[in-house]
Order: C-alpha cells, then structure tokens, then sequence
C-alpha cells in the first residue's frame, strides 16, 4: 500500500479527525455532569466562605441551605424581580444593557447577624475573574470577600485568589460617609487607616486593576438598592439617609 | 521488536542521556516558553512536568504505533492531532474528577500542546522507532524537563517569594527580620530565562561532551 497517495493521504485524515471527533465529543457528553456538579459546589462554596464560612467542597451543599437564608434578584432600580439568583449567569448578564440586567443578590445568616452577599464579575488579564462580597448590615462594611479566575498568571494575577491578598478586604467600607467610594487596588502601600484601598499584586497589575474596576462597577448597580434598604437600618437619621440619596445619585451621574 | 531486552543498555540511554547529555530544556532549548510561564512556583512546575510526562509518553507510543501508516506529507498535522486530542482529554478528566489540580494548571494544560519537547520526540524518535523505545524516550525526556522546571521553579519561588511550595521558609527562618527582602524581580519572566542560563553554564563547565572543539 502506498502511503504517499492523495487518496490514501484524504482517507487518512478524514478517518483521523472523524475519530478523534468522535472520542472528545463522548468524553465530553460524559463528563458533562461531573463537571457541572463541580462548579455549582464551588459557587456555594465561595458564596459561604465570602462570610467566613470555609466548608469542604463535598459539604457546601448542605450547610449553604442552613446559613444562606434569602436568595434575591434585582433590577437597577434596586427592585425585586422574579428569578432564581443562584442561576443567574454573571457572564452573560453584564453584556446586557444595564437597564434589563439581572442583579442576583444572596442574603445569609450566621449567628444571628444578617450579611449582604454581592456576587462580582469582571475581566482580568487572560479571561473573566469573579467573586463575592459580602457587607454588614450596614451595607458599607466589608465582611469578606472572595475571588477566583479562570487563568490568570499562577504566582502573579492568580493570587487573587488567596487569602495573602483577600484578607485586605475585610473591614474595609464602599461608603465614605454617604459617597460612594468602591475599593481600589492599588500599586505600592496602602496607607494605615486608609477604609478604601487594598495593596495589588507585584507582576499582576492587570488583574489588579481588574479587581477594582469589577468591584466599583458590580457595587455602583446596587447602589439603588442600597438606598432603599438605607432608611430601614438608619431610622433615626432618616435626614442623613434623605441626603445620601442626592449624593449617591450625584456620584452615578458624575 | 528490536531483539534488545527491554531494559538492554541502549534502552537505559534512552532513558538517561535527556537528563543530561541530550537534555530537551538545557541542550536542545526547546520547551522554553513553558519553563517561563510556570516556574513562578512549584506546585504549578511539578504538576506541568507530570502532565507532560504523561501526554509525551502515550503520544509517542501511538504515533510510534501507527508510524507506518502515517502519510508523510501530513505527519506533523497527524502528530499536533494527537497530542491535542490528549491534552484535551486529560483536561476534562482533570476538570471532571480532580477539580482542584485542574484549576492549580489553568491555561497551562492547554499550552501542553504547543510544547515543543512534545512534538520534536514525536517527529524525530516516535516516527521512527517501536513503541516500547518510544516509550522509554517519552519519560526519559519528560525527566529531563522536569527536572530543570523544578529547579528554577525552586530558586524563582525561593528567592522571589521566600517560600517553598507555598511553605513560607524564610520567613520562618525569621530572615526578614534582619531586613531581608523578596526579591521582585524573580517572579519575572526574564529571571526564569537567566536561571535556565546559568544551569546551562553549569551543566557545561562540568560536562566535557558539550564543550565545542575549536
């Protein structure tokens, strides 16, 4: 048989690529559930331990339905809408307009404190990074927050994902006074006492920035919501809340 | 078959000479984009080289398998379709049942196949040699890869992070103290490439068959 044939040459490749096809398309119809699974125990996972709840991925399913309490969908009005938060793709809901996204928003309970769980989808340098959130009750204060990616550089932008660079975090506030402020990544030192900013990654700003665009354009669609729940933790300065609804409004449009 | 035993001294030099003599990363340069993209630390090293090791070794013996029937004019289109059916393969099952190793390799499974270690012992070993010595020249090159990945791996993350695999050495060793610090430019590519420079200045100073003839 001569190898060397166009014929021989066509036959060839078209039995090889019908075949291998044919392999990786089984193998991936088989895998399909494990990998699924997977994924939704890493978002329960990551939704927990953005309250500081750190459970074995084999365990999150159980103990997300004893501490997450409320799972809620918003409109950019800050308005409940019909929907179920926990499906809710992130990816494709911020290509939308922003007037019909859907703002998924996760309500836990440990302890007896109630904390707000805002789940964060931005770009990093190779691909989309994400993450959660979490603020007190006074809708300011960072409990903790949470990051993952899907493939950032390991040793510089993938460490977001570590707790070196996501302990900054907690205690940090998105309010200062009643503007709403976000919180910056930043190159070289964070001042002491500075409620805003965390230190970025050496060799990973790209990811960094990343970070804090996500942060202050995930938190700025909640920001109606956080105004109306506002009045409800602050009754006794109902004026001070009245004010923040201008400045709040002011820095959207600024 | 060749009538050597299967381990004959020719096949132990299959094995041995990528370690050294005829190592893929520091004699033959190649496979150097990986070896700066993922030395950073080395858990990521160690678990790359075992990916490697693996694709290497099964894409040789079936290349080596089917070497006769493999139209030369599209043999290195029929090599790349091997090796990416592999990793693409290896990649769902990392993602599938050891869902935190495959997160712990990222991108880096996919860019096993524009390794060029992978592709080079196909087309010039697999092609032309059985199986079984196909095989052996597999690991024994993966081996020789490895190796370099995790030495440079252990100086970058050493010396620029001043931890060992995510174990934090010297600050344990109570170094920063004294007013030691990192130094930021390991965890940069162009130090993975001076490190590989100097293991070859080493491995030659003491390896007389690579010193050139004048």
């Amino acid at each position: 048989m001569d190898v060397n044939k166009n014929s021989y040459t066509f036959g060839f490749a078209a039995i090889m690529v019908i075949i291998v096809a044919a392999l990786l398309s089984v193998a991936y119809i088989q895998l399909k559930p494990f990998q699924d699974r997977n994924v939704e125990l890493e978002k329960k996972q990551n939704i927990l331990s953005s309250v500081g709840i750190n459970v074995e991925r084999e365990n999150a399913e159980a103990i997300y339905s004893t501490y997450i309490k409320r799972e809620l969908v918003l409109n950019n009005k800050g308005e409940e809408v019909e929907g179920i938060a926990f499906d809710i793709d992130l990816g494709k809901e911020i290509k939308k307009d922003v007037n019909v996204q859907l703002l998924p928003l996760f309500i836990s309970e440990v302890d007896g404190t109630t904390r707000y769980i805002i789940p964060l989808r931005g770009k990093g340098l190779w691909g989309p990074i994400w993450g959660f959130i979490s603020l007190e009750g006074d809708l300011s204060s960072v409990y903790g927050a949470v990051f993952d990616h899907k493939g950032e550089t390991p040793g510089l932008g993938a460490e977001i994902n570590t707790p070196m660079f996501q302990e900054p975090f907690a205690g940090k506030t998105i309010f200062e006074g009643e503007e709403f402020t976000s919180i910056a990544v930043v190159k070289g030192g964070v001042t002491e006492g500075d409620m805003h900013k965390v230190d970025g990654i050496s060799g990973g700003t790209i990811t960094s920035v990343g970070v804090s665009d996500m942060l202050s354009e995930r938190l700025t669609m909640y920001l109606p919501y956080f105004i109306k729940m506002k009045p409800v933790f602050e009754v006794d300065s109902v004026f001070s809340a009245m004010d923040s609804v201008t400045t709040v409004n002011d820095s959207i449009i600024n | 078959m060749s009538k050597d035993s299967l381990f004959s001294k020719k096949n132990i030099k299959l094995l041995s000479d990528p370690l050294n003599d005829n190592n893929p990363i520091t004699v033959q340069v190649l496979g150097i984009c990986s070896a700066l993209a993922i030395t950073v630390q080395l858990k990521p090293a160690i678990v790359m080289a075992i990916s490697v090791m693996a694709v290497l070794a099964v894409a040789n013996v079936l290349i080596s398998l089917m070497r006769n029937l493999i139209p030369s004019r599209i043999r290195i289109i029929v090599q790349l379709v091997v090796i990416a059916a592999l990793v693409i393969l290896v990649d769902q099952v990392l993602k599938a049942f050891v869902y935190d190793v495959s997160k712990e390799l990222s991108v880096f499974v996919g860019l096993i196949i524009t390794n060029c270690i992978i592709m080079g012992r196909l087309e010039a070993f697999g092609m032309a040699n059985g199986p079984w010595e196909s095989f052996l020249d597999g690991i024994g090159n993966s081996f020789g890869y490895a190796w370099i990945l995790i030495v440079v791996a252990f100086f970058r993350e050493l010396l620029g992070s001043g931890t060992l695999y995510g174990y934090p050495v010297l600050e344990n060793l109570g170094l920063y103290e004294l007013g030691y610090e990192n130094n930021g430019m390991m965890i940069l590519p162009p130090m993975a490439l001076i490190t590989v420079g100097v293991i070859i200045w080493i491995q030659r100073m003491k390896n007389e068959k690579l010193i050139e003839s004048k």
